[in-house]
């Protein structure tokens, strides 16, 4: 092991926690779709991926990256509202598999569309002026975009646990999650709760595209890899929590960035051997409900 | 990139399922491209490649060189009348997609040739099949192992480079310019193990220094927790042995993670359309080699040809470095049945051996043992903005003439002499 | 899902005397059918390979089907299968059918294995373990390049005669291809059909139907789980072993998460519940990519379309409709 120092392990646990902030990112919006519809949605990827075009396509129009960043969610949110309400709301009831096909086929539908208006190649997306170049961080050089995507995560995370637990729109969906007929009963119009709900999560996966163009460009296919990944954090956190999808996707980039160090070529199948034991040992996952879609 | 190039990408696109259109209508498959005429049966050219998929940009150029190599033969009479045609299948990247559409193009549309592929698992499958049932085959992407005893057959033909010249090539030019201490960044597969292979036999001669292999997963999309370590041990040039998407990645955050102020970085490989795909910025400076690139037309005349006749069949564009190979792949083995007079494989093939031929880039033949194309490879480098038309994205700074002496040898690949 | 029309049992409930006879020669029929399926198909690598996945998707629906278990990581089994057949043949020169067996067996052991680990796991977290494991077993093979070829694939798998009893036959015909491969899916299926009709298979369904009043009645729910997931790797190995004959080769995206999720949408396609539906999925998903794909290069959008429509408006599959529309 050449050239290992402290210094180096102190550099990759925070390039560790960096990308599992990362992650997290990535996951939260699948999570929050999962815990609370009990939808998995397989066209997560796909909406990610679209975000990051639409922030491509804003910067085609002259527009710059922060106005993307406050279009993108929108526009995906809305591309979210409208395959809830017209796609996703007829099939709540029939189990698991239903949402879960009709997502998988959605998502065929959106990477073609964007391949039709866009073209196969990708497009190279500049990391903005203001956020260019290393900076250090008494360890090591690191990127300042980097960090502010670390910043961004975090943000979106406090607005989505104020918006969870501090609103009474908030309270109305969670309480939804857990006994929807009750609250059906009490008068509150769960569908158009649930429409919310997808719609926020989707524009979470679009914000998230779009803050992951600068790290790795813009192509039609770039959905498919993050999927993966989001869904390992979503299970390996619990389902339906929050919580544990941030702690989950703090550890998986932990774990990810030391098998970096130690066996690089073992860095993507590690990820499902720690799913794989988390599940073995817990099998709801470090916070979720025992028992939910069983 | 600009909004212009977008434009002009959209046009050759359209063009091209136009013609796609048209191809169905006129002969119920949608990529046979000349009429058939009805009491002429034509020259069949299987040609699978992955229109869709991550390489779709590429194969969809090969289509198109290929489509010039056709319209060359067939406006040069063909072979005594008989006109070619080209039949483009969607391998989808895939080994066992591709295998089908080889058996699909031998056993269905009986075709006398088969070119093609952008991946190696991909050319692999296909030359298995190809080899079974005596039908040539002429690969246009990169592989060590095509070449070896074990997969190679008399019919298999590889056209393209190989991962051990065009390693050797950047590794030759490299070593001796920027110093000895290299880190290995490289993906793990026989691809890219094979790339590194061919640098360090190429560094032995300059006594270079191996300080890390650091080996990461095929498709990688966040390289941020491999970076530090490389950077930490400062090697003077850093040999990033990836292709496609997981290159156009870690040469942008290998800049975002100021890599290159430390240390020079070079790839085996810089493809045309990746660097179009990743940017400037990313690819600023980077070193690398390529099988071709258009610019080399004011020096190599045969490339100023083949260039004037790809603009003029599409739109003005310039043929890509892997769309290149599909031109002369397909050439090759109709020049080999031209010169045979026949279509049947065993009399094509020594005419393919025996065929002395420059093309599009300069001289090139077959190496009898493992029909190797023995030809240059180009060294390039990465410009930091294009001066004339977003395609002027490389300088050419140096050419590796084509010699057996960089292929391993014969006995290395298993032949018995 | 308790709607979709689910087996003899609830088809011999019904007064149709021609379907209640159908129904008892399932694998008779589909044994005819399957004999003159080349030649209404485009080609016949392409009719061979419906009938291989056709294999691999019911052998995925015992698991998924009959006793419900949505598995993710089926592309192990049929990989495996695959992988231990070229194997056989590429590094021990075994013949052809010692290497079937051991592709079969591959898949069980490989099941089984999965199998004691997963059994335990039900709903979405049974899925996600499954594709877990799978993905490991992808990523052994794929470092196991000695072996397996690693990235490139196993090739060499060149199987050039079939020998049977002195009867030598032409491998390399398509044809004849064709037929051999028939031969092997139409045994699987009469077995397969047997099995559903035994007492194991009433348990298999006692258990989905209701898992406390099985256990109640005494049966091992967890042994019936863990025996059917071997059963069903048996099947998806023979599918795999019967691939690696036919294209002579074993690319590595078999053991490829997509190849489980496929045939997850194969088997919802063609209606999960139902005993040809799968095969049924399967034959409509590949001639669909496959003449889709040669009309243009947007073929995703339409096949994405397709899944859509189906199960907005077909959600018993198209097979399970159908059977739908005939029982009325």
């Amino acid at each position: 092991m050449a050239g290992l120092s402290l210094d180096l392990i102190a550099v990759q646990l925070f390039a560790g926690l960096a990308l599992g902030a990362i992650y997290v990112l990535f996951a939260i919006g699948l999570s929050l779709i999962f815990g609370m519809l009990t939808v998995v949605n397989f066209a997560h990827g796909a909406f990610f991926m679209v975000g990051a075009y639409v922030g491509l396509f804003v910067l085609m129009m002259g527009g710059n990256f922060w106005l993307a960043l406050v279009v993108v969610p929108l526009v995906v949110g809305v591309i979210g509202l409208i395959v809830e309400r017209f796609l996703v709301r007829p099939l709540y009831g029939r189990g698991i598999d239903y949402p879960l096909l009709l997502t998988f086929g959605l998502s065929y539908i959106m990477v073609e569309l964007i391949r039709i208006a866009f073209g196969t190649t990708g497009y190279p997306f500049d990391t903005p002026e203001l956020l260019q170049g290393a900076v250090d961080i008494g360890i090591g050089y690191f990127p300042l975009y980097r960090l502010f995507v670390l910043g961004a995560a975090a943000v979106v995370l406090l607005v989505l646990w104020l918006f969870l637990e501090k609103t009474s729109y908030g309270l109305i969906i969670r309480a939804g999650a857990r006994d929807p007929q009750i609250v059906r009963v009490l008068g509150v119009d769960v569908s158009r709760v649930w429409l919310v709900v997808f719609g926020v999560g989707t524009g979470i996966a679009g914000l998230a595209g779009v803050l992951a163009a600068p790290l790795q460009g813009v192509i039609p296919e770039m959905g498919s890899t993050i999927l993966a990944e989001a869904f390992v954090v979503t299970v390996v956190g619990g389902m339906g929590s929050i919580g544990g999808a941030v702690i989950a996707g703090l550890l998986v980039g932990v774990v990810v960035s030391m098998t970096s160090l130690f066996a690089p070529e073992m860095a993507k199948v590690s990820i499902f051997a720690l799913m794989a034991i988390v599940l073995l040992v817990r099998p709801q996952g470090f916070f979720g409900r025992a028992g939910l879609m069983s | 990139m600009t909004k212009k190039t977008r434009g002009s990408k959209f046009i050759t696109r359209r063009r091209l399922l136009t013609t796609v259109g048209t191809g169905a209508m006129l002969a119920a498959s949608p990529f046979r491209i000349n009429v058939v005429k009805a009491d002429e049966p034509t020259i069949k050219v299987g040609f699978p490649v992955p229109l869709t998929g991550p390489y779709g940009t590429e194969a969809q150029d090969q289509v198109r060189a290929a489509q010039v190599a056709i319209a060359e033969f067939n406006d040069a009479g063909g072979l005594n009348g008989r006109k070619a045609e080209l039949l483009v299948r969607d391998d989808k990247l895939n080994p066992g997609e591709a295998a089908t559409r080889a058996l699909e193009l031998i056993e269905k549309d009986k075709v006398s040739f088969i070119v093609g592929s952008l991946s190696a698992s991909v050319q692999l499958a296909v030359n298995n099949v190809t080899k079974e049932r005596k039908i040539i085959y002429n690969s246009i992407s990169q592989s060590d192992e095509i070449n070896e005893a074990k997969d190679f057959s008399r019919y298999t033909f590889h056209e393209a480079l190989n991962p051990h010249l065009t390693a050797g090539a950047v590794g030759r030019y490299a070593f001796p310019k920027f110093g000895k201490k290299v880190a290995f960044l490289t993906a793990d597969y026989a691809y890219g193990h094979e790339m590194v292979r061919g640098f360090q036999e190429a560094g032995k001669a300059f006594g270079i220094e191996t300080v890390i292999d650091v080996r990461h997963p095929l498709g990688t999309s966040d390289f941020s927790t491999l970076l530090p370590r490389i950077q930490a041990l400062k090697p003077d040039i850093l040999c990033i042995s990836n292709f496609g998407r997981d290159q156009q990645i870690s040469l942008k955050q290998a800049t975002d993670f100021g890599l290159k102020k430390s240390m020079k970085i070079v790839a085996p490989i810089l493809l045309y359309t990746g660097r179009l795909a990743a940017g400037a910025q990313a690819f600023d400076g980077v070193i690398g080699g390529t099988s071709y690139y258009w610019g080399i037309e004011d020096k190599v005349a045969s490339a100023k040809a083949f260039n004037d006749r790809f603009r003029k069949m599409h739109d003005g564009k310039v043929p890509s470095d892997y769309g290149a190979m599909g031109y002369a792949g397909v050439k090759v083995v109709l020049e080999g049945a031209k010169a045979a007079g026949s279509l049947d494989s065993e009399k094509v093939i020594p005419a393919i051996e025996a065929l002395k031929y420059d093309y599009y880039k300069g001289p090139e033949y077959y190496r009898k043992c493992d029909h190797q194309a023995v030809q240059s490879v180009l060294i390039i480098e990465s410009k930091s903005k294009p001066e004339k038309g977003p395609a002027d994205v490389f300088n050419v700074i140096s050419t590796d003439e084509p010699s057996e002496a960089n292929l391993r040898t014969c006995a290395e690949l298993g032949f018995k002499s | 899902m308790s709607d979709v029309p689910q087996t003899i049992a609830d088809a011999s409930d019904r007064s149709n005397s021609l379907f209640d006879m159908a129904v008892r020669h399932r694998a008779i029929l589909a044994s005819v059918f399957l004999l003159m399926f080349p030649l209404i198909m485009p080609f016949k690598a392409l009719a061979a390979n419906i009938l291989i996945y056709g294999l691999y998707a019911l052998g995925f629906n015992l698991l998924f089907g009959f006793l419900g278990l949505l598995s993710f990581g089926h592309a192990a089994l049929f990989g495996t299968g695959a992988y231990f057949c070229g194997i056989a043949i590429v590094h021990f020169g075994l013949p052809w059918y010692v290497a079937i067996l051991i592709g079969t067996l591959g898949g069980a052991g490989m099941a089984a294995i999965i199998g004691v680990l997963a059994v335990r796991t039900r709903g979405i977290y049974f899925a996600m373990v499954t594709m877990a494991l799978a993905q490991c077993v992808y990523y052994l093979f794929y470092q196991a390049e000695g072996w397996t070829g690693g990235e490139n694939g196993l090739r060499g798998i060149n199987v050039r005669v079939i020998d049977i009893f002195g009867l030598k036959f032409d491998f390399l015909d398509p044809l004849t291809r064709y037929y051999v491969i028939a031969a092997f899916v139409i045994l699987a299926l009469f077995v397969l059909s047997r099995i559903l009709a035994s007492p194991f298979g009433a348990v298999i369904e006692a258990v989905r139907e209701n898992e406390a009043r099985a256990r109640a009645s005494g049966y091992n729910v967890m042994l019936t789980r863990l025996l059917t997931f071997i059963l069903s790797g048996a099947f998806c190995g023979l599918a795999g072993a019967l691939a690696a004959l036919h294209l002579s080769i074993v690319p590595i995206e078999m053991l490829h998460y997509e190849t489980s999720g496929m045939v997850v949408m194969m088997a919802l396609l063609g209606g999960m519940g139902t005993f040809f539906g799968p095969f049924v999925g399967a034959a409509v998903f590949m001639l669909l990519e496959n003449l889709v794909s040669l009309w243009t290069v947007h073929w995703q959008l339409i096949v994405g379309a397709v899944f859509v429509a189906c199960v907005l408006f077909f959600p018993a599959g198209i097979w399970g409709t159908i059977l739908r529309r005939i029982h009325k």
